[in-house]
């Protein structure tokens, strides 16, 4: 379709053809994500092979302290003066031999079976029962991946290190001399300046985001739950299989299929409903004429603004038997409390009343983002359909209506992403109820993050699938994030405003 | 015409009116609920009216002396708690999501597509798979149940949320720095004498959030504190009062006790929705 024939439609045929094409786009950036997936691996196997080769290359070509820097940390600095930094390279190596020799290779050891002896009681030659500890499944893999990661940034350390040792030899070589430590400590607040900035957030996220998600994502080819306790071992997909066991309808697998089936049920309205209506009562505050737009906007954000544990769990004492909203259905039924159990008794009477909860909870941030983009559509649109003598209705349907479905689009994706991590209204409001033997852990309005948290804090303690679950919402959240970052402008002109 | 025309202008206007009007009724109205029964005087957990009969200070006089005749429920304790922690929290992450913005938005280095690669797909797990990692990981330290601990989770990630700030960065126009560096400034110089000061409204609303995070978090402080009620947020505190054990003695109290948390949150929300509109517009004019 050409661009004026794009013109030539209504905003409705407009809207049809965008949508049309947004999930036309779809398959097409599913696979250009698949590619640039093939393509990352191949460029890191080159990299890889590119690697090998320099070590080889600066081998031969070094001479006897960048060689023996292959073995023993910084001699080749130390060799060419660079003292500080020789120095620093020494001591890594010696602090990880240490660490490996005291502490990490006694964990590590136990990695492929993490440990094989349970806790045991032998008697003493007077009888007296002697308590043995057995190994710990949990801390031989906690303590693995501590290994492991140290490894690989010794690793990185040690190629530092050779690089700087030939990078110094040529310098030599070329009668130059190393930089002084001032020089360099100069360097780390200028060209350097980012390693400056990201080293404390970067270590920061290190220790406390990936190196515990190492851990999860390994548990979840694990055993470990309520009944293996200490001592679990590796199992390889079983707990993915016993996701999608339909063929045997297992109690977990029945699980899976109706929290899954409700998620998407509930992400699906969840955001719709938000978003229409959002967009409703944003087009009502920001009408021309209508006084007192911030006061409007101020009271709705004040369901926000208040932290969630307050307005959710306050909720939840209205929704009760004898609470507010059945004390007002009783003023208005004549005085009798009709009693309604809001979140324990029936299933779709919990599931609608979330719903509606959620919208009491989301419309305002849809009021606040929509306020802010009604503000920005330029004035002189509605000028000059002014002088047209467009009538409202008019300048509604072709310019502000039009316009907002456009810039507001992504933001659909990702509040349906959010809408499948919506821990807190769940979580806090309805609890999971009303409960049910069904299934595995989880009541009749649990999604699949609840279930998660249920099957790692609840009754039913199976950690390894709550891993699995946490990745499998990992890949539906990043192909759906993915989808709306490949195609969203402000990723591709990232310095348009620069 | 022109006046068939006004007169429908007036009735939709009022319509508008009246069903903002309403609207907003409903979303107000739990919260004047919670506010009127914070201040009642007469019976325990729920009555069967929505208007209390009698209204007192008596709750909030003994939430904050400690009246109520169990030792464990101690509001102020959890108050300076929350407000400790948030201080802290708020520190920590400021620094680390602004050099983590300004390295990412300002500076150019091999590896700053590839972070930010991996700082998107860090942020797509769910938040709490990795709840029980962090908490043996802790526990490793020796730090479980202690408000450090509370620090640590609320501001190790911190790094990780620097969208915002760095699309406000982003709209600072190069030429800045350029004249800067030819004047000869080195990098650092740049950040603190030319980039901050610019950056007031970005900077105010990265602390206001990180202040605001501590208050309103219940997950992570349930897990870490277990039933240590000396070191607990006010978010799990005021929950503990919900349960069983609790609810008759302490519900008039608990009510009270979310309106003290409520109404600070929420002028700061206030507050910081405002410097972030500024930023963003702020930083649209400017390019």
């Amino acid at each position: 379709m050409t661009f004026v024939e794009y013109k030539q439609l209504s905003p409705l045929q407009r809207f049809a053809y965008n949508f049309k094409k947004f999930f036309k786009n779809i398959p097409g950036a599913i696979g250009r994500f698949f590619k640039a997936c093939g393509t990352g691996i191949v460029k890191f196997f080159v990299g890889i092979g590119k690697g090998f080769k320099n070590y080889g290359v600066t081998f031969v070509k070094g001479d006897w302290a960048t060689k023996l820097s292959y073995l023993i940390f910084g001699v080749g600095d130390l060799h060419k003066g660079k003292y500080y930094k020789g120095i620093l390279f020494f001591l890594s190596e010696v602090l990880y031999a240490l660490y490996m020799i005291f502490f990490g290779w006694n964990w590590f050891k136990d990695f492929f079976t993490l440990g094989t002896q349970d806790a045991y009681t032998t008697y003493d030659e007077m009888g007296f029962p002697v308590n043995h500890a057995g190994d710990e499944s949990m801390k031989i893999l906690l303590y693995s991946t501590l290994t492991l990661v140290i490894t690989v940034l010794v690793f990185v350390i040690y190629i530092a290190n050779i690089k700087d040792a030939y990078r110094h030899q040529i310098m030599r070589a070329n009668g130059e001399k190393p930089t002084t430590l001032k020089q360099d400590a100069q360097d780390f607040l200028d060209g350097k300046y980012h390693i400056t900035l990201l080293s404390f957030p970067v270590l920061m996220i290190g220790i406390f985001n990936i190196l515990p998600l190492i851990f999860m994502i390994l548990i979840a080819f694990t055993n470990y739950s309520k009944e293996h306790f200490t001592l679990f071992d590796w199992v390889g997909l079983q707990n993915f299989g016993q996701l999608f066991d339909v063929i045997n309808s297992s109690k977990k697998a029945t699980t899976f299929i109706g929290i899954a089936g409700w998620t998407l049920l509930w992400a699906v309205v969840a955001t719709f409903s938000n978003y229409i209506l959002g967009m409703v009562v944003a087009l009502m505050i920001n009408k021309k004429g209508i006084k007192l737009k911030s006061l409007w906007r101020t009271l709705f954000v004040i369901t926000i603004a208040v932290p969630q544990f307050v307005s959710l769990l306050l909720m939840n004492q209205m929704l009760q038997e004898n609470g507010a909203i059945n004390i007002l259905l009783g003023y208005l039924n004549g005085g009798h409390n009709p009693g309604i159990k809001f979140l324990s008794d029936d299933v779709w009477v919990a599931r609608i009343t979330v719903m509606v909860v959620n919208c009491w909870v989301g419309i305002p941030y849809t009021i606040l983002s929509m306020s802010g983009i009604l503000m920005n559509i330029p004035e002189d649109l509605y000028e000059s359909a002014r002088i047209d003598g467009a009538s409202p209705v008019k300048t509604f349907t072709a310019i502000t209506l039009p316009y907002m479905i456009f810039v507001t689009t992504p933001q659909l994706i990702t509040q349906f992403v959010g809408n499948i991590n919506n821990f807190n209204v769940i979580f806090l409001l309805s609890g999971g109820g009303p409960a049910t033997k069904e299934y595995f852990g989880a009541g009749k309005t649990d999604i699949l993050v609840t279930w998660l948290y249920n099957l790692s804090m609840g009754n039913e303690q199976d950690y390894g699938l709550a891993s699995a679950i946490g990745i499998l919402v990992f890949i539906i959240c990043a192909t759906l994030s993915l989808i709306v970052y490949n195609n969203s402008k402000s990723m591709k002109d990232e310095e348009a405003f620069s | 015409m022109i006046k068939s025309y006004k007169t429908r202008r007036i009735i939709a206007n009022t319509l508008i009116y009246v069903i903002l009007s309403v609207m907003c009724l409903i979303w107000i109205s739990p919260f004047v609920y919670l506010v009127l029964h914070s201040f009642r005087g007469e019976g325990y957990v729920s009555v069967n009216y929505l208007i209390p009969h009698e209204f007192t200070f008596k709750n909030y006089i003994d939430l904050f002396s400690g009246a109520g005749g169990d030792a464990a429920i101690n509001f102020p304790r959890w108050f300076l708690n929350t407000f400790v922690v948030a201080v802290f929290s708020c520190i920590i992450s400021t620094i680390s999501v602004l050099a983590v913005s300004y390295a990412l938005s300002r500076l150019r280095f091999g590896a700053r597509k590839k972070l930010m690669n991996v700082g998107m797909i860090l942020g797509m797990f769910p938040g709490f798979m990795t709840m029980i990692a962090m908490y043996y990981l802790l526990d490793a330290m020796g730090l479980t149940r202690t408000l450090v601990a509370l620090v640590i989770c609320y501001s190790c990630g911190a790094g990780l949320g620097f969208q915002i700030s760095k699309g406000f960065f982003d709209t600072i126009p190069r030429a800045l720095d350029e004249a800067a560096t030819i004047d000869g400034a080195n990098k650092n110089q740049i950040f603190w004498k030319i980039i901050l000061p610019m950056s007031k409204p970005i900077v105010v609303y990265t602390v206001l959030t990180s202040f605001i995070g501590p208050w309103c978090d219940f997950i992570l402080a349930k897990i870490i504190m277990g039933d240590d009620r000396a070191n607990y947020t006010v978010a799990i505190g005021l929950q503990a009062m919900t349960t069983n054990e609790f609810l008759q003695a302490y519900y008039k109290q608990y009510l009270a006790g979310s309106v003290c948390v409520a109404v600070p949150i929420t002028i700061l929300f206030l507050k910081m929705q405002k410097y972030y509109v500024e930023g963003v517009t702020a930083g649209g004019v400017k390019g």
